[in-house]
């Protein structure tokens, strides 16, 4: 198990070096530089585009580029292009603020997709499964934004929910209880429609997983030997059905940079997702990179966590680690 | 001799009950699902569309989507065009705005039609560059993986960059490298597609696999077929199920990938109309003019149903597991 993981962690180790190399280099070799961001300003000279690209290390080759990248981002001293506030302060206070929405839109997802689907997959071919089938594809089709924007037509008039920012500007003097309520209120309708597309996809996997299990021996054999259905479902059933979900957790973590760049520009919520998306405005190497480079951390590290989590709940696995030597 | 082979056929067929060869199994079980045939019609009649609307927006223009009739801006959907204000060159076709008009005055129907080619080439061509990597990828490393290319086998080499790929947040990838390209409706289109063929890659080689040690092949092999006659005539046939599958969807994802582009302001620009740009266009006037926003959101989720509705029933239709339920 321990070579298991270590053999697993040095693998990555590498991966991390060569998505760095090549998220360096996406980014560099596609034309267009922070210093042509305002070309037609009269007040750029020549000379002062060549500070510019020397202040930044732009006029370096590319592989020094790469390793004066890493030196201050190793050393915690990367600035950003734009204001030259250190990055990962930037993003660390960015981050701050899309937790709450991705922990809400997360356990909003899980929680409502399991019993859904779970339901849908019981009632295989009923009219409750065709109804869910049918508005999980819905949800799964339409613009995300095209969606949020109906939303807040009509949500915004009948319950005077809040839609834009993450707290109502003026706040800062209220007592703490309110300024609590205040942040929840903001949090409703953001977090219910970043959810909305995920959970119409999760409760599909729930669907086919326990259609996939509902049909296995052992669900038989409790059924026949006098089980009661919730207990088959829940104990025999769902159980089994839960392992691949394990894996999903790796590609959980991504999502909260990735998956938000859309809902938090619609909610002008001041995330990691806007970051990258001012950053790219602004054509922002430093931001852009370290953000793409921490997405692919994470993914990884969720990865990583998800096989041992594997290794751990399904015995077979771990036999066969063991048979491997 | 000849009594030997003329008796063979005949005596099969009448021992045999009248078979259907797999495709024909998976047409009939494809129609039973009405849901996906529904899709399915939606998607022909869409193709009609799109083919039609290249033809009369741009070869033999009866629909022009570039006339700007600033008299006439903001009509309402069905209106007929006052004849003193408009040239009569300028008028749309049989006197009618069909769906309105936007802010220049322009026909909505015309940019819809024309827009409907666009997307629906945005969403295949992606694909296809999606599709060609992922076989291909996916083909070597499950055909020729065991190869070893100096330290590593090509199936290592080839597996773990899908692994890289796949660490990177798609979305925010896709918008970083078509915000920092020139913007251009091809870019859009190859960043698509070289962004998502990782899942392609993936079970192509699973699938390649599975079936090198399938009977079938291992004969083929042993018989002294070449490696090109195996793989393209007894292996490819055999892998293209998921292949169709993943295409569908893909052309769904491409499409709703492209509106949120442009939203962003990163989509396909100007002169193209895409229903992604229509839609995001429109929403500036969601109040004022709401069948500018609610007309290309609709079209989308409608056509984007569609092709997940019948990759769906493809992959149930296709899958030999559900069968014979």
């Amino acid at each position: 198990m321990q070579a298991f993981i270590l053999r697993n962690i040095l693998q990555r180790l590498v991966l991390v070096f060569v998505v760095s190399v090549l998220a360096h280099s996406v980014i560099h070799l596609a034309p267009g530089e922070p210093s042509e961001v305002d070309p037609a300003n009269p007040r750029m000279k020549p000379e002062d585009i060549a500070k510019i690209r020397e202040a930044f290390h732009l006029d370096a080759p590319l592989y020094m580029q790469y390793a004066y990248w890493v030196r201050d981002l190793a050393s915690g001293e990367l600035k950003s292009f734009k204001d030259s506030q250190p990055v990962l302060g930037k993003i660390w206070r960015r981050f701050l603020n899309s937790l709450p929405l991705f922990i809400c839109a997360t356990l909003l997802v899980w929680t409502l997709a399991f019993p859904t689907g779970i339901q849908a997959a019981i009632h295989r071919g009923a009219v409750y499964d065709r109804s869910t089938t049918f508005a999980a594809y819905t949800l799964i089709s339409v613009p995300g934004f095209f969606l949020s924007y109906i939303v807040i037509l009509w949500v915004v008039d009948l319950f005077g929910v809040p839609v834009i920012g993450l707290k109502t500007f003026g706040m800062d003097m209220a007592p703490p209880l309110f300024q609590t309520m205040d942040r929840v209120w903001h949090l409703v309708i953001p977090s219910l429609m970043s959810a909305l597309g995920g959970m119409a996809i999760l409760s599909r996997y729930v669907r086919s997983q326990m259609l996939e299990v509902v049909g296995q021996d052992y669900v038989r054999t409790a059924r026949a030997k006098g089980a009661e259905e919730d207990v088959v479902i829940y104990r025999h059933a769902l159980r089994n059905a839960l392992l691949p979900f394990v894996t999903m957790f790796g590609f959980l973590l991504p999502g909260l940079i990735g998956g938000s760049v859309i809902f938090e520009q619609i909610f002008a919520w001041p995330g990691l997702g806007r970051l990258g998306y001012e950053a790219i405005l602004a054509r922002d190497f430093p931001v852009i990179l370290t953000l793409n480079f921490i997405a692919a951390v994470l993914t990884l590290a969720g990865t990583l966590l998800s096989d041992i989590l594997y290794a751990v709940v399904d015995p077979r696995i771990r036999t066969g680690l063991q048979g491997d030597g | 001799m000849e009594d030997v082979v003329t008796k063979d056929p005949a005596q099969s067929a009448e021992e045999l009950p009248p078979s259907e060869t797999p495709w024909q199994e998976s047409l009939r079980l494809f129609r039973k699902d009405r849901l996906a045939l529904a899709g399915a019609y939606v998607l022909v009649l869409l193709l009609f569309t799109a083919v039609f609307g290249k033809v009369l927006t741009e070869w033999v223009v009866v629909f022009d989507p570039e006339v700007v009739r600033l008299p006439e801006k903001f009509l309402p959907p069905l209106t007929f065009s006052s004849t003193e204000e408009v040239p009569a060159h300028d008028r749309p076709f049989g006197g009618i705005y069909l769906l309105g008009t936007d802010e220049l005055g322009r026909d909505v129907f015309a940019r819809m039609l024309q827009g409907s080619f666009v997307s629906l080439s945005i969403g295949f061509i992606a694909v296809g560059i999606s599709l060609a990597i992922g076989i291909l990828l996916g083909g070597l490393s499950g055909f020729y993986g065991n190869v070893r290319l100096g330290l590593v086998t090509v199936d290592t080499l080839i597996m773990r960059f899908t692994d890289v790929m796949l660490c990177f947040p798609t979305f925010f990838l896709i918008l970083t490298v078509v915000a920092l390209l020139p913007p251009s409706i091809y870019n859009i289109m190859i960043v698509i597609g070289l962004t998502s063929w990782m899942g392609t890659a993936r079970f192509v080689r699973a699938e390649f696999l599975a079936l090198r040690k399938q009977d079938f092949v291992v004969a083929a092999t042993s018989v002294g077929a070449r490696d090109r006659r195996v793989i393209f005539a007894h292996m490819v046939p055999n892998a293209i199920a998921p292949v169709l599958v993943s295409a569908t969807i893909g052309v769904a994802t491409a499409i709703l990938t492209e509106s949120g582009l442009s939203f962003l302001g990163f989509g396909v620009q100007p002169p193209y109309a895409t229903w992604g740009n229509i839609l995001a266009d429109g929403k500036g006037f969601i109040f004022d003019a709401p069948w500018l926003f609610f007309i290309p959101g609709l079209a989308i989720l409608v056509v984007v149903l569609a092709f997940n509705l019948v990759g769906e029933g493809l992959r149930e239709a296709l899958n030999p597991k559900l069968r014979r339920r």
